[in-house]
């Protein structure tokens, strides 16, 4: 965090301190308390953490296809954060799991859907595909990073065991020219398992999309644009928080002028797809607004005019869409405002998860369901309760951690040169 | 609404006048042997509500004789659905097929059906199988309700059974759709799947959690599927953290008893039975015009019926 005072890094340590402390006395509360504390009831089941769920997950897939298309494609430019990306890729994804996991009535019994997986439930497939998903991150992580991690183990120090743990017991030689060959053989054992990597993430986070489009009762969700919408949402959030760590972060970028020329890259291609998903969530409201009939409408006028009506408006359209457009598009140059734009996005497209759950959930199946026995859960309201955002919290508190050591121990730096 | 007015001119005008208020006694015999042909004609014409025929059935079982048509010669349509019932336990559950006949112009609205449920499995709070919703037709002065009884249809293409990751949940060979509490993780994936809102989640609540004392009343073991399961207060164990829905109270029913809103329907609203009993009430029932299932255009095939 170069050109950050000494003030700011102790702001930010105490703010994330305080986002540590609130997320484990919230933790602590849903393994003493269970649910109880939670909104969601029965009928609008799922919320903030499933939200979140499909928010890291396409975090996840976003940064990892990011690091797919430098290696597989030989994408130079963007050498530099291949590492970064597939640490960021599997971090996030790490977070994705934790929140899913305290979504469970009994947690511990997610092992049954690899003991007794039942394949005609798109949920099954999403977590064999994220399983192989997860192995492919860690593989590709452990080939990249082996030559540097023995490199680190035989430097000696007070991580030398941790490295050596790391790297396997992987031995890589200690002539200069035979480590760089052995390097360059690292990244070719690693193309093909990144193309491999790219209809895996496609499938897997496309399924996320089609675990809630195949479901139809919900008019909001069964639509064939939903999987991919939730794939071009992970390339526009995943892309900008990568973008936003550059920027935070220049040293991941190299010298000032390759960071410069990352950032701009990365904007282009940033600005680019948020334009393409805007397009194709017009689509997804502009047909059903236009012919005015039909069940989806109430949850999209929900969306638009409703209670949360801000969500979208402020939080996804205003922070998380025009304002990085004008930001991207007339400040190119700016790494503010890269980083700033690359922010905005990334965090604010939680908005569009919470959009894409909730409101398929808030519409009664029937007349009159939601009168007909009252109860403090069978409700269709829903707002996160704090408690909801206390466990969220540590995910995120946790996840920020996590970057944090593994930025200052893991040897995430590329030097450019080695993919060809 | 050509039904319902035939109801209490059955029950009713008709056979109350024939009984107590016709001054000719003389002529009571042709016109109890006339009226006696006229409901074997409606019965024969497919027309006949059961269930309000019985009801008449039981308001004047005296004056009644029993050799009217043979919807009558079981006694009322409880009796008769509980007599079914045990002739349909005889056979290999894959032989039966339940199900369940809601005729809606009998419905009061009362909700003893919901209430009944509630007390029989033992439901806590928010976890419901069987409400009534309801609905207002018409400006003031001129306002009626609708009622409709919605317990979960048990469909024959169920949409909340495939989406289990874990293969917690199946349909029956008797039609039937169960949970394993033991199975399922609690995922809550089948609830957003169930285009009737039928499925509702268990989160370890109490009715009386913040008073000094939970009774026995919550924590008492509830015998669905004749499992017997507790909820002990502090202990997170199943049926907590799992979705619940309806299962036609398998445990009665296999005791030969109906379920419990079909026995609490005070307007006796609610048939229950085996619909391959060709012979059966509810197969009757079904083959009425006013018959009807909800939502058909999404290919679920309920097991649920309505009589419009």
């Amino acid at each position: 965090m170069s050109g950050i005072t000494k003030t700011g890094k102790s702001i930010f340590i105490l703010a994330w301190l305080a986002l540590l402390v609130w997320g484990i006395y919230g933790v602590f509360q849903r393994f003493t308390l269970g649910h109880r504390l939670a909104d969601y009831g029965s009928y609008v089941t799922w919320g903030l953490w499933v939200s979140s769920y499909i928010y890291f997950i396409g975090l996840s897939a976003g940064a990892f296809l990011l690091s797919a298309l430098i290696y597989v494609f030989r994408l130079e430019r963007l050498e530099r954060i291949g590492k970064t990306a597939l640490f960021t890729a599997a971090i996030t994804l790490v977070m994705a799991l934790i929140t899913i996991f305290f979504d469970l009535g009994h947690e511990w019994r997610f092992y049954k859907v690899f003991t007794s997986p039942h394949f005609s439930s798109m949920m099954a497939w999403m977590v064999w595909l994220y399983t192989a998903y997860f192995i492919l991150i860690l593989t590709e992580l452990w080939l990249i990073l082996r030559c540097d991690l023995d490199r680190l183990a035989r430097e000696g120090g007070a991580l030398a065991g941790l490295y050596r743990v790391l790297s396997l017991g992987w031995n890589c030689p200690e002539d200069q020219e035979k480590q760089k060959q052995c390097h360059e053989n690292s990244i070719k054992l690693l193309r093909p398992l990144a193309a491999f990597g790219i209809p895996l993430a496609t499938a897997f986070h496309g399924g996320v999309g089609a675990l809630f489009a195949t479901v139809g009762a919900r008019a909001l969700w069964h639509t064939p644009l939903f999987p991919i919408l939730f794939l071009i949402g992970a390339l526009v959030s995943g892309g900008a928080l990568m973008l936003a760590l550059v920027a935070i972060f220049p040293d991941i970028g190299g010298s000032e002028q390759e960071c410069k020329a990352i950032l701009s890259l990365l904007g282009k291609i940033v600005l680019g797809l948020i334009c393409v998903d805007l397009l194709l969530e017009f689509a997804e409201f502009f047909v059903p607004l236009w012919s005015g009939i039909g069940p989806e409408l109430a949850g999209l006028k929900e969306i638009l005019l409703g209670r949360f009506w801000y969500v979208f408006w402020i939080f996804h359209i205003g922070l998380g869409s025009v304002i990085p457009i004008a930001l991207l598009a007339f400040r190119p140059q700016s790494r503010i405002a890269a980083g700033l734009a690359g922010v905005l996005i990334a965090v604010t497209y939680l908005a569009v998860r919470l959009n894409m759950v909730i409101p398929g959930l808030i519409t009664p199946e029937l007349k009159g369901v939601a009168e007909a026995f009252v109860q403090p859960r069978l409700t269709f309201t829903y707002i996160p309760s704090a408690f909801e955002w206390s466990v969220l919290a540590f995910v995120v508190a946790m996840g920020i951690g996590i970057f944090f050591i593994g930025k200052r121990i893991l040897p995430l730096e590329s030097t450019p040169g080695q993919l060809r | 609404m050509q039904n319902e007015n035939r109801t209490p001119h059955i029950g009713n005008a008709g056979i109350g006048n024939t009984t107590m208020n016709d001054p000719a006694n003389g002529a009571e015999p042709d016109r109890r042997k006339l009226l006696n042909r006229m409901l074997a004609g409606a019965v024969a014409g497919g027309i006949a509500m059961a269930g309000a025929t019985a009801r008449a059935s039981e308001v004047n079982a005296p004056a009644m004789p029993l050799d009217g048509p043979q919807i009558f010669a079981g006694g009322n349509h409880a009796e008769r659905m509980r007599k079914e019932l045990l002739e349909a336990l005889k056979k290999p559950i894959s032989e039966r097929k339940w199900i369940m006949v809601i005729d809606l112009q009998k419905c009061v609205g009362c909700k003893a059906c919901t209430i009944s449920c509630v007390a029989e499995n033992s439901l806590p709070p928010s976890v419901v199988y069987r409400i009534v919703t309801q609905e207002e037709v018409g400006k003031f002065p001129d306002v009626r309700r609708r009622f409709l009884p919605r317990p979960c249809m048990h469909c024959d293409n169920p949409p909340c059974v495939p989406v289990c990751p874990v293969g917690a949940t199946w349909k029956r060979a008797d039609g039937i759709v169960v949970i394993d509490y033991d199975q399922c993780m609690g995922c809550r994936y089948c609830i957003t799947a169930c285009p009737y809102n039928a499925r509702t989640f268990d989160f370890g609540e109490y009715y009386e959690e913040k008073t000094p004392k939970i009774t026995a009343y919550e924590t008492a073991p509830s015998p669905e599927y004749g499992q017997n399961r507790g909820r002990p207060v502090g202990k997170d164990t199943s049926p907590k953290g799992n979705t619940r829905k309806c299962q036609f109270c398998m445990h009665r029913v296999e005791n030969g008893m109906l379920p419990a809103c079909v026995t609490t329907c005070i307007g006796g609203a609610t048939y229950f039975g085996d619909l391959n009993d060709k012979t059966s009430l509810v197969h009757e029932l079904v083959a009425q015009a006013r018959g009807m299932r909800l939502k058909e255009e999404l290919k679920t095939e309920p097991s649920v019926y309505y009589l419009k």
